[in-house]
Protein backbone atom coordinates (compact mmCIF):
# COMPACT_ATOMS: atom_id res chain seq x y z
CA UNK A 1 0.00 0.00 0.00
CA UNK A 2 1.66 3.52 -0.59
CA UNK A 3 1.42 6.47 1.24
CA UNK A 4 -1.24 8.29 -0.72
CA UNK A 5 -2.50 9.83 2.92
CA UNK A 6 -0.02 12.70 3.67
CA UNK A 7 -0.25 13.28 7.37
CA UNK A 8 -1.24 17.34 6.65
CA UNK A 9 -4.32 15.93 5.14
CA UNK A 10 -5.06 13.74 7.65
CA UNK A 11 -4.62 16.09 10.28
CA UNK A 12 -6.17 18.85 8.59
CA UNK A 13 -9.63 16.50 7.84
CA UNK A 14 -9.93 16.21 11.77
CA UNK A 15 -9.67 19.70 12.41
CA UNK A 16 -11.57 21.65 9.13
CA UNK A 17 -13.34 19.72 6.75
CA UNK A 18 -14.76 16.67 9.42
CA UNK A 19 -14.56 18.98 12.78
CA UNK A 20 -15.97 16.55 15.09
CA UNK A 21 -18.14 18.89 16.65
CA UNK A 22 -19.11 22.27 14.32
CA UNK A 23 -18.92 19.54 11.29
CA UNK A 24 -20.42 16.49 12.13
CA UNK A 25 -22.67 17.33 15.28
CA UNK A 26 -21.45 14.78 17.01
CA UNK A 27 -20.44 14.29 20.60
CA UNK A 28 -22.23 17.42 21.57
CA UNK A 29 -23.06 16.73 25.09
CA UNK A 30 -19.95 18.03 27.09
CA UNK A 31 -19.26 20.80 24.21
CA UNK A 32 -23.38 22.24 25.55
CA UNK A 33 -22.86 21.34 29.40
CA UNK A 34 -18.66 22.17 30.34
CA UNK A 35 -18.05 24.75 28.10
CA UNK A 36 -18.15 27.53 30.04
CA UNK A 37 -14.57 28.21 30.21
CA UNK A 38 -11.72 27.70 28.07
CA UNK A 39 -9.64 25.54 30.86
CA UNK A 40 -12.49 22.81 30.95
CA UNK A 41 -12.90 22.88 27.39
CA UNK A 42 -9.10 22.19 27.15
CA UNK A 43 -9.29 19.86 29.94
CA UNK A 44 -11.84 17.51 27.99
CA UNK A 45 -10.62 17.60 24.88
CA UNK A 46 -6.92 16.24 26.41
CA UNK A 47 -8.86 13.48 27.82
CA UNK A 48 -10.88 12.76 24.38
CA UNK A 49 -7.65 13.32 22.35
CA UNK A 50 -5.71 10.36 24.47
CA UNK A 51 -8.88 7.98 24.21
CA UNK A 52 -9.14 8.40 20.69
CA UNK A 53 -5.67 8.35 20.10
CA UNK A 54 -4.81 5.26 22.04
CA UNK A 55 -8.31 3.41 20.93
CA UNK A 56 -7.36 3.96 17.15
CA UNK A 57 -4.04 2.75 17.65
CA UNK A 58 -5.05 -0.06 19.62
CA UNK A 59 -8.02 -1.19 17.25
CA UNK A 60 -5.28 -0.68 14.33
CA UNK A 61 -2.92 -3.06 15.74
CA UNK A 62 -5.24 -5.67 16.30
CA UNK A 63 -7.60 -5.56 13.41
CA UNK A 64 -6.54 -8.75 11.83
CA UNK A 65 -7.42 -10.62 15.64
CA UNK A 66 -10.71 -9.40 15.32
CA UNK A 67 -13.47 -10.95 14.08
CA UNK A 68 -15.93 -8.96 11.84
CA UNK A 69 -18.89 -9.91 13.73
CA UNK A 70 -17.85 -8.76 17.09
CA UNK A 71 -16.01 -5.81 15.92
CA UNK A 72 -18.29 -3.87 17.79
CA UNK A 73 -18.15 -4.67 21.35
CA UNK A 74 -14.45 -4.87 21.12
CA UNK A 75 -14.85 -1.31 20.05
CA UNK A 76 -16.95 -0.30 23.23
CA UNK A 77 -14.53 -2.24 25.47
CA UNK A 78 -11.40 -1.00 24.36
CA UNK A 79 -12.84 2.92 24.62
CA UNK A 80 -13.88 1.79 27.83
CA UNK A 81 -11.07 0.27 29.04
CA UNK A 82 -8.93 3.81 27.83
CA UNK A 83 -11.86 5.96 28.94
CA UNK A 84 -10.93 3.84 32.53
CA UNK A 85 -7.11 4.89 32.31
CA UNK A 86 -7.96 8.44 31.52
CA UNK A 87 -10.35 8.89 34.16
CA UNK A 88 -8.28 7.52 37.38
CA UNK A 89 -5.56 9.37 35.69
CA UNK A 90 -7.24 12.34 35.99
CA UNK A 91 -9.04 11.88 39.32
CA UNK A 92 -5.48 11.35 40.39
CA UNK A 93 -3.48 14.22 39.28
CA UNK A 94 -5.62 16.76 38.79
CA UNK A 95 -8.61 16.59 41.13
CA UNK A 96 -9.57 19.78 41.42
CA UNK A 97 -10.41 20.20 37.23
CA UNK A 98 -11.47 16.28 37.27
CA UNK A 99 -14.82 17.77 40.03
CA UNK A 100 -15.52 20.44 37.66
CA UNK A 101 -15.90 17.86 34.83
CA UNK A 102 -17.98 15.47 36.41
CA UNK A 103 -19.45 12.70 35.11
CA UNK A 104 -18.46 13.70 31.37
CA UNK A 105 -15.10 12.03 31.55
CA UNK A 106 -16.91 9.16 32.13
CA UNK A 107 -18.94 9.57 29.57
CA UNK A 108 -16.52 9.30 27.16
CA UNK A 109 -17.01 6.31 26.44
CA UNK A 110 -20.60 6.70 24.74
CA UNK A 111 -19.04 9.23 22.44
CA UNK A 112 -20.05 8.41 18.87
CA UNK A 113 -17.40 10.19 17.14
CA UNK A 114 -14.55 7.56 19.05
CA UNK A 115 -16.95 4.45 17.59
CA UNK A 116 -17.38 5.94 14.35
CA UNK A 117 -13.74 6.87 13.83
CA UNK A 118 -12.48 2.80 14.68
CA UNK A 119 -15.36 1.24 12.30
CA UNK A 120 -14.72 4.25 9.18
CA UNK A 121 -10.77 4.15 9.28
CA UNK A 122 -8.74 2.57 12.20
CA UNK A 123 -9.92 -0.81 11.61
CA UNK A 124 -9.44 -0.88 7.93
CA UNK A 125 -5.96 1.43 7.86
CA UNK A 126 -2.40 1.19 8.88
CA UNK A 127 -1.05 1.78 12.24
CA UNK A 128 0.47 5.35 11.21
CA UNK A 129 -2.70 6.41 9.35
CA UNK A 130 -4.99 5.86 11.82
CA UNK A 131 -2.79 7.46 14.62
CA UNK A 132 -2.54 10.41 12.19
CA UNK A 133 -6.23 10.00 11.70
CA UNK A 134 -7.24 9.94 15.29
CA UNK A 135 -4.30 13.17 16.38
CA UNK A 136 -6.91 15.56 13.67
CA UNK A 137 -9.98 14.11 15.22
CA UNK A 138 -8.68 14.74 19.32
CA UNK A 139 -7.14 18.36 17.87
CA UNK A 140 -10.55 18.70 15.89
CA UNK A 141 -12.13 17.98 18.99
CA UNK A 142 -10.16 20.12 21.51
CA UNK A 143 -10.53 23.26 19.02
CA UNK A 144 -14.13 23.26 18.97
CA UNK A 145 -14.27 23.14 22.63
CA UNK A 146 -12.11 25.63 23.00
CA UNK A 147 -13.20 27.81 20.41
CA UNK A 148 -16.79 27.38 22.45
CA UNK A 149 -15.39 28.24 25.40
CA UNK A 150 -13.08 31.19 25.26
CA UNK A 151 -16.62 32.73 23.30
CA UNK A 152 -18.46 32.21 26.73
CA UNK A 153 -15.95 32.76 28.98
CA UNK A 154 -15.40 36.26 26.94
CA UNK A 155 -18.84 37.33 26.19
CA UNK A 156 -20.13 35.70 29.99
CA UNK A 157 -17.84 36.62 32.51
CA UNK A 158 -14.94 39.00 30.46
CA UNK A 159 -11.96 37.06 30.72
CA UNK A 160 -9.78 34.49 28.79
CA UNK A 161 -8.27 31.78 30.86
CA UNK A 162 -9.26 33.44 34.20
CA UNK A 163 -7.25 36.86 33.35
CA UNK A 164 -9.47 39.41 32.79
CA UNK A 165 -9.61 40.75 29.27
CA UNK A 166 -12.21 43.06 28.96
CA UNK A 167 -12.92 44.61 32.49
CA UNK A 168 -16.52 44.21 32.59
CA UNK A 169 -19.41 41.47 31.75
CA UNK A 170 -21.05 42.04 28.73
CA UNK A 171 -23.77 38.83 29.05
CA UNK A 172 -24.11 37.42 31.88
CA UNK A 173 -25.94 35.38 29.82
CA UNK A 174 -23.52 33.06 28.71
CA UNK A 175 -22.25 32.27 31.49
CA UNK A 176 -25.69 29.92 32.25
CA UNK A 177 -25.95 26.95 31.65
CA UNK A 178 -28.84 26.91 29.37
CA UNK A 179 -26.63 29.26 27.19
CA UNK A 180 -24.58 26.60 25.62
CA UNK A 181 -27.57 25.57 23.36
CA UNK A 182 -27.24 28.98 22.27
CA UNK A 183 -23.75 29.60 22.03
CA UNK A 184 -23.53 26.17 19.64
CA UNK A 185 -26.62 26.80 17.45
CA UNK A 186 -25.02 30.47 16.76
CA UNK A 187 -21.52 29.04 15.64
CA UNK A 188 -22.81 26.63 13.63
CA UNK A 189 -25.10 29.00 11.71
CA UNK A 190 -21.97 31.56 11.87
CA UNK A 191 -20.03 28.85 10.22
CA UNK A 192 -22.98 27.96 7.38
CA UNK A 193 -23.15 31.82 6.80
CA UNK A 194 -19.26 32.13 5.80
CA UNK A 195 -19.70 28.64 3.61
CA UNK A 196 -22.92 30.54 1.79
CA UNK A 197 -20.96 33.75 1.43
CA UNK A 198 -17.49 31.59 -0.10
CA UNK A 199 -19.67 30.44 -2.77
CA UNK A 200 -21.15 32.98 -3.89
CA UNK A 201 -18.15 34.74 -4.23
CA UNK A 202 -16.47 32.02 -6.07
CA UNK A 203 -19.72 31.59 -7.98
CA UNK A 204 -19.60 35.53 -9.16
CA UNK A 205 -15.97 35.60 -10.08
CA UNK A 206 -16.43 31.94 -12.06
CA UNK B 1 -57.68 -12.68 37.17
CA UNK B 2 -54.53 -11.50 36.13
CA UNK B 3 -55.90 -7.64 37.17
CA UNK B 4 -56.98 -9.14 40.93
CA UNK B 5 -53.71 -10.20 41.12
CA UNK B 6 -52.23 -7.17 39.95
CA UNK B 7 -53.94 -5.15 41.86
CA UNK B 8 -53.28 -6.91 44.81
CA UNK B 9 -49.24 -6.76 44.07
CA UNK B 10 -50.19 -2.58 44.14
CA UNK B 11 -51.48 -2.59 47.18
CA UNK B 12 -49.42 -4.77 49.08
CA UNK B 13 -46.41 -3.03 47.71
CA UNK B 14 -48.30 0.41 48.64
CA UNK B 15 -48.37 -0.98 52.12
CA UNK B 16 -44.98 -1.81 52.71
CA UNK B 17 -44.31 1.30 51.43
CA UNK B 18 -45.88 3.54 53.61
CA UNK B 19 -45.73 1.42 56.79
CA UNK B 20 -42.80 3.35 58.49
CA UNK B 21 -45.09 6.57 58.41
CA UNK B 22 -47.64 4.86 60.65
CA UNK B 23 -45.82 2.70 62.70
CA UNK B 24 -43.28 5.75 64.17
CA UNK B 25 -46.52 7.39 65.69
CA UNK B 26 -46.22 7.39 69.72
CA UNK B 27 -48.47 7.20 71.55
CA UNK B 28 -49.29 10.87 73.18
CA UNK B 29 -48.12 12.21 70.00
CA UNK B 30 -50.66 11.67 67.40
CA UNK B 31 -49.13 13.80 64.34
CA UNK B 32 -45.86 15.25 63.27
CA UNK B 33 -44.69 16.91 59.71
CA UNK B 34 -42.95 19.49 58.11
CA UNK B 35 -45.12 21.93 57.36
CA UNK B 36 -42.52 24.72 55.69
CA UNK B 37 -38.79 24.81 55.10
CA UNK B 38 -38.12 25.55 58.69
CA UNK B 39 -41.21 24.28 60.43
CA UNK B 40 -42.34 21.15 62.22
CA UNK B 41 -46.11 20.94 63.49
CA UNK B 42 -46.49 18.22 66.30
CA UNK B 43 -50.15 17.53 67.25
CA UNK B 44 -51.27 15.79 70.69
CA UNK B 45 -53.91 13.27 71.58
CA UNK B 46 -55.24 16.07 74.17
CA UNK B 47 -54.34 19.19 75.46
CA UNK B 48 -50.55 19.29 76.41
CA UNK B 49 -49.48 21.57 78.77
CA UNK B 50 -48.95 24.63 77.22
CA UNK B 51 -46.13 25.63 79.47
CA UNK B 52 -43.80 23.02 78.50
CA UNK B 53 -45.10 22.84 75.05
CA UNK B 54 -44.09 26.51 74.47
CA UNK B 55 -40.54 26.27 76.13
CA UNK B 56 -37.88 26.05 73.62
CA UNK B 57 -35.39 24.72 75.55
CA UNK B 58 -37.23 21.85 76.21
CA UNK B 59 -36.70 20.70 72.84
CA UNK B 60 -33.69 19.06 71.40
CA UNK B 61 -33.98 18.26 67.74
CA UNK B 62 -31.61 17.04 65.53
CA UNK B 63 -30.81 14.89 61.99
CA UNK B 64 -30.48 11.31 62.29
CA UNK B 65 -27.47 11.20 60.68
CA UNK B 66 -25.56 13.80 62.66
CA UNK B 67 -27.06 13.40 66.58
CA UNK B 68 -24.12 15.48 67.42
CA UNK B 69 -25.27 19.21 65.48
CA UNK B 70 -28.35 20.12 67.32
CA UNK B 71 -30.91 22.45 65.46
CA UNK B 72 -31.52 25.85 67.11
CA UNK B 73 -35.20 26.58 67.57
CA UNK B 74 -36.47 30.39 66.97
CA UNK B 75 -39.49 29.44 68.39
CA UNK B 76 -42.69 27.14 69.52
CA UNK B 77 -46.16 28.10 69.05
CA UNK B 78 -48.83 26.24 70.58
CA UNK B 79 -52.05 26.25 69.46
CA UNK B 80 -55.02 27.68 71.12
CA UNK B 81 -56.91 24.44 72.05
CA UNK B 82 -53.16 23.23 73.09
CA UNK B 83 -53.38 19.77 70.73
CA UNK B 84 -50.51 21.27 68.52
CA UNK B 85 -47.12 23.44 68.48
CA UNK B 86 -45.59 24.91 65.38
CA UNK B 87 -41.92 24.87 66.29
CA UNK B 88 -40.03 27.31 63.92
CA UNK B 89 -36.10 27.04 63.26
CA UNK B 90 -33.17 29.47 62.76
CA UNK B 91 -32.38 28.06 59.72
CA UNK B 92 -33.90 26.30 57.13
CA UNK B 93 -34.21 22.45 57.20
CA UNK B 94 -32.92 19.61 54.88
CA UNK B 95 -36.45 17.64 55.01
CA UNK B 96 -34.81 14.89 53.08
CA UNK B 97 -33.54 13.55 55.97
CA UNK B 98 -34.73 12.24 58.79
CA UNK B 99 -34.87 14.63 62.34
CA UNK B 100 -35.52 13.44 65.63
CA UNK B 101 -37.55 15.63 68.15
CA UNK B 102 -37.38 15.31 72.12
CA UNK B 103 -39.03 16.92 74.15
CA UNK B 104 -38.63 16.81 78.68
CA UNK B 105 -41.05 16.22 80.33
CA UNK B 106 -44.03 16.70 78.43
CA UNK B 107 -45.60 13.33 79.68
CA UNK B 108 -44.99 11.00 82.61
CA UNK B 109 -41.99 10.25 81.01
CA UNK B 110 -38.79 12.07 81.66
CA UNK B 111 -38.61 12.42 77.95
CA UNK B 112 -41.01 12.33 74.60
CA UNK B 113 -38.68 11.01 71.29
CA UNK B 114 -40.09 10.78 67.95
CA UNK B 115 -38.96 10.88 64.50
CA UNK B 116 -40.10 13.85 61.63
CA UNK B 117 -39.50 12.36 58.05
CA UNK B 118 -41.42 12.99 54.88
CA UNK B 119 -43.25 9.66 54.05
CA UNK B 120 -40.68 7.53 51.96
CA UNK B 121 -43.08 7.19 48.96
CA UNK B 122 -43.20 10.79 48.72
CA UNK B 123 -39.13 10.62 48.78
CA UNK B 124 -39.30 8.23 45.97
CA UNK B 125 -41.61 10.07 44.16
CA UNK B 126 -39.43 13.23 44.81
CA UNK B 127 -36.34 11.24 42.96
CA UNK B 128 -38.62 10.80 40.04
CA UNK B 129 -39.71 14.01 39.97
CA UNK B 130 -36.45 15.32 39.92
CA UNK B 131 -35.29 13.01 37.02
CA UNK B 132 -37.77 13.85 34.89
CA UNK B 133 -38.00 17.68 35.28
CA UNK B 134 -35.96 20.08 37.76
CA UNK B 135 -33.27 17.78 36.50
CA UNK B 136 -34.14 16.79 33.00
CA UNK B 137 -31.15 14.60 31.36
CA UNK B 138 -31.06 16.62 28.18
CA UNK B 139 -32.23 20.31 29.48
CA UNK B 140 -30.30 20.74 32.16
CA UNK B 141 -27.91 17.85 32.39
CA UNK B 142 -27.50 17.99 28.53
CA UNK B 143 -26.93 14.46 27.67
CA UNK B 144 -28.35 12.11 25.21
CA UNK B 145 -27.98 15.51 22.62
CA UNK B 146 -27.04 13.18 19.36
CA UNK B 147 -29.83 11.08 19.40
CA UNK B 148 -32.25 14.17 20.94
CA UNK B 149 -31.13 16.07 17.86
CA UNK B 150 -31.34 13.05 15.35
CA UNK B 151 -34.73 12.08 15.79
CA UNK B 152 -36.52 15.17 16.98
CA UNK B 153 -38.18 15.50 13.83
CA UNK B 154 -41.73 13.50 13.67
CA UNK B 155 -44.08 13.23 16.89
CA UNK B 156 -44.07 9.59 16.08
CA UNK B 157 -40.76 8.16 15.96
CA UNK B 158 -39.83 10.49 19.10
CA UNK B 159 -42.69 8.72 20.88
CA UNK B 160 -41.14 5.41 19.85
CA UNK B 161 -37.34 6.68 20.69
CA UNK B 162 -38.42 7.44 24.21
CA UNK B 163 -40.43 4.58 24.99
CA UNK B 164 -37.31 1.98 23.78
CA UNK B 165 -35.42 4.54 26.03
CA UNK B 166 -37.17 4.01 28.75
CA UNK B 167 -37.45 -0.14 28.79
CA UNK B 168 -33.57 -0.02 27.81
CA UNK B 169 -32.77 2.15 31.05
CA UNK B 170 -35.10 0.70 33.63
CA UNK B 171 -33.49 -3.20 32.62
CA UNK B 172 -29.86 -1.96 32.17
CA UNK B 173 -30.07 0.57 35.69
CA UNK B 174 -31.75 -2.78 37.48
CA UNK B 175 -28.63 -4.86 35.73
CA UNK B 176 -26.01 -2.56 36.94
CA UNK B 177 -27.69 -2.08 40.64
CA UNK B 178 -26.81 -5.69 41.17
CA UNK B 179 -23.83 -5.86 39.68
CA UNK B 180 -22.57 -3.08 41.40
CA UNK B 181 -23.72 -4.15 44.88
CA UNK B 182 -23.27 -7.35 45.28
CA UNK B 183 -19.92 -7.78 42.95
CA UNK B 184 -18.19 -4.36 42.11
CA UNK B 185 -18.34 -3.45 45.64
CA UNK B 186 -17.84 -6.31 47.53
CA UNK B 187 -14.63 -7.05 45.73
CA UNK B 188 -13.48 -3.53 45.64
CA UNK B 189 -13.89 -3.50 42.00
CA UNK B 190 -15.22 0.14 41.67
CA UNK B 191 -12.88 1.15 39.10
CA UNK B 192 -14.17 -1.25 36.29
CA UNK B 193 -17.67 0.35 36.70
CA UNK B 194 -17.21 1.64 33.68
CA UNK B 195 -16.33 -1.45 31.83
CA UNK B 196 -19.04 -3.59 33.55
CA UNK B 197 -21.48 -1.09 32.83
CA UNK B 198 -21.65 -0.48 29.55
CA UNK B 199 -21.08 -4.14 29.06
CA UNK B 200 -24.32 -4.37 30.70
CA UNK B 201 -26.02 -1.63 28.60
CA UNK B 202 -25.03 -3.35 25.44
CA UNK B 203 -25.84 -6.85 27.03
CA UNK B 204 -29.39 -5.35 27.80
CA UNK B 205 -29.68 -3.52 23.95
CA UNK B 206 -29.16 -7.06 22.48
CA UNK B 207 -31.71 -9.15 24.96
CA UNK B 208 -34.52 -6.83 24.35
CA UNK B 209 -33.64 -6.80 20.71
CA UNK B 210 -33.84 -10.20 20.21
CA UNK B 211 -36.53 -10.84 22.63
CA UNK B 212 -38.35 -8.30 21.03
CA UNK B 213 -37.89 -9.59 17.33
CA UNK B 214 -39.70 -13.47 18.59
CA UNK B 215 -42.63 -12.12 20.94
CA UNK B 216 -43.81 -9.01 19.18
CA UNK B 217 -42.51 -8.71 15.59
CA UNK B 218 -45.22 -5.76 15.39
CA UNK B 219 -43.67 -4.00 18.01
CA UNK B 220 -40.32 -5.15 16.68
CA UNK B 221 -40.96 -3.63 13.47
CA UNK B 222 -42.13 -0.10 14.47
CA UNK B 223 -38.98 0.20 17.60
CA UNK B 224 -36.63 -2.23 16.46
CA UNK B 225 -34.64 0.50 14.44
CA UNK B 226 -33.88 2.94 17.03
CA UNK B 227 -32.64 -0.06 19.38
CA UNK B 228 -28.76 -0.33 17.54
CA UNK B 229 -28.96 3.89 18.38
CA UNK B 230 -29.68 3.16 22.29
CA UNK B 231 -25.92 1.74 22.63
CA UNK B 232 -23.74 4.95 21.82
CA UNK B 233 -25.72 7.14 23.74
CA UNK B 234 -24.31 8.95 26.78
CA UNK B 235 -28.02 9.02 28.96
CA UNK B 236 -28.13 4.97 29.38
CA UNK B 237 -24.72 4.80 30.41
CA UNK B 238 -25.20 7.80 33.06
CA UNK B 239 -27.98 6.20 35.21
CA UNK B 240 -25.92 3.24 35.90
CA UNK B 241 -23.02 6.23 37.03
CA UNK B 242 -24.89 8.30 38.82
CA UNK B 243 -26.63 5.25 40.57
CA UNK B 244 -22.92 4.25 41.72
CA UNK B 245 -21.90 7.50 42.52
CA UNK B 246 -24.81 7.74 45.41
CA UNK B 247 -25.12 4.82 46.55
CA UNK B 248 -28.79 4.47 45.69
CA UNK B 249 -31.25 1.63 47.00
CA UNK B 250 -33.15 -0.28 44.54
CA UNK B 251 -36.60 1.32 44.54
CA UNK B 252 -34.81 4.71 44.22
CA UNK B 253 -32.70 3.46 41.38
CA UNK B 254 -35.14 2.22 39.80
CA UNK B 255 -37.00 5.84 40.53
CA UNK B 256 -33.76 7.63 39.17
CA UNK B 257 -34.17 5.01 35.48
CA UNK B 258 -37.96 5.73 35.36
CA UNK B 259 -37.60 9.10 35.57
CA UNK B 260 -34.94 10.21 33.78
CA UNK B 261 -36.57 7.47 31.04
CA UNK B 262 -39.53 9.93 31.10
CA UNK B 263 -37.76 12.70 30.92
CA UNK B 264 -35.81 12.00 27.89
CA UNK B 265 -39.67 10.97 26.49
CA UNK B 266 -40.97 14.26 27.18
CA UNK B 267 -38.24 16.27 25.87
CA UNK B 268 -38.48 14.35 22.12
CA UNK B 269 -41.81 15.08 22.53
CA UNK B 270 -41.87 18.65 23.30
CA UNK B 271 -39.09 18.67 20.75
CA UNK B 272 -40.65 17.08 17.97
CA UNK B 273 -43.92 19.10 18.47
CA UNK B 274 -41.55 22.07 18.12
CA UNK B 275 -39.83 20.75 14.97
CA UNK B 276 -43.00 19.62 12.54
CA UNK B 277 -44.37 23.42 13.38
CA UNK B 278 -40.89 24.84 12.19
CA UNK B 279 -40.67 23.01 9.11
CA UNK B 280 -43.68 25.62 7.87
CA UNK B 281 -41.94 29.06 9.42
CA UNK B 282 -39.34 30.50 7.28
CA UNK B 283 -36.17 30.30 9.08
CA UNK B 284 -32.60 32.06 7.43
CA UNK B 285 -30.70 29.80 5.38
CA UNK B 286 -27.85 30.18 7.68
CA UNK B 287 -29.76 29.03 10.12
CA UNK B 288 -31.90 25.80 8.21
CA UNK B 289 -31.09 22.74 9.95
CA UNK B 290 -29.10 21.90 13.33
CA UNK B 291 -28.64 25.55 14.60
CA UNK B 292 -32.35 26.16 14.69
CA UNK B 293 -32.55 23.44 16.93
CA UNK B 294 -30.25 24.14 19.03
CA UNK B 295 -31.40 27.39 19.58
CA UNK B 296 -35.04 25.91 19.92
CA UNK B 297 -33.34 23.42 22.69
CA UNK B 298 -32.00 26.27 24.33
CA UNK B 299 -35.70 28.12 25.16
CA UNK B 300 -36.32 24.68 26.82
CA UNK B 301 -33.52 24.45 28.64
CA UNK B 302 -34.65 28.37 29.46
CA UNK B 303 -37.98 27.09 30.29
CA UNK B 304 -37.15 24.07 32.42
CA UNK B 305 -34.94 26.40 34.69
CA UNK B 306 -38.32 27.73 36.41
CA UNK B 307 -39.06 24.03 37.87
CA UNK B 308 -35.75 24.20 39.97
CA UNK B 309 -36.88 24.16 43.79
CA UNK B 310 -39.66 23.02 42.83
CA UNK B 311 -40.92 20.78 45.78
CA UNK B 312 -44.33 18.38 45.99
CA UNK B 313 -43.52 17.04 49.65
Amino acid sequence: MTNDKSISELLSRGILSENPIFKLALSMCPAVGISTTVMNGVMLGIAVFFVQVFSSVTISLFKNVIHPRIRIPSYTLTIATWVTVIDLVLAAYMPGAYAKMGIFVKLIVAFAIITMRLEMFACKEKVSDSFWDAVGMGLGFMVGMVVIGAFRELFGSGMILGYDVLGYKPLLFFILPSAGFFVVGLMMAFFNWIEVVYKQKKGAKA
Amino acid sequence: MNMKRLRQLVLFSLAVLLLPGWLQAADFITGQSFSGDNEITVTFAGPANTEVAGDITKYTIYEEADPDIRLALASAKVADDAKSVALTFADPLNTTQTHVVSIAGLTGEAITTFTVAKPYFGYLLSIMISALLIQNFVFTKYLGLCVFFGTSKKKSTAKGMGVVFTLVMVISAAMSWFFFQFILVPYNLGFLQIVVFIGLVSLTVQAVDTILRKVNPVLFNSFGVYLVLVIANCIVIAVPLILANNNYNFLETMMLALGAGGGFLLALYLMSSVAERLELAKIPPSFKGLPMAFIVAGQFAMAFLGFSGLQLF
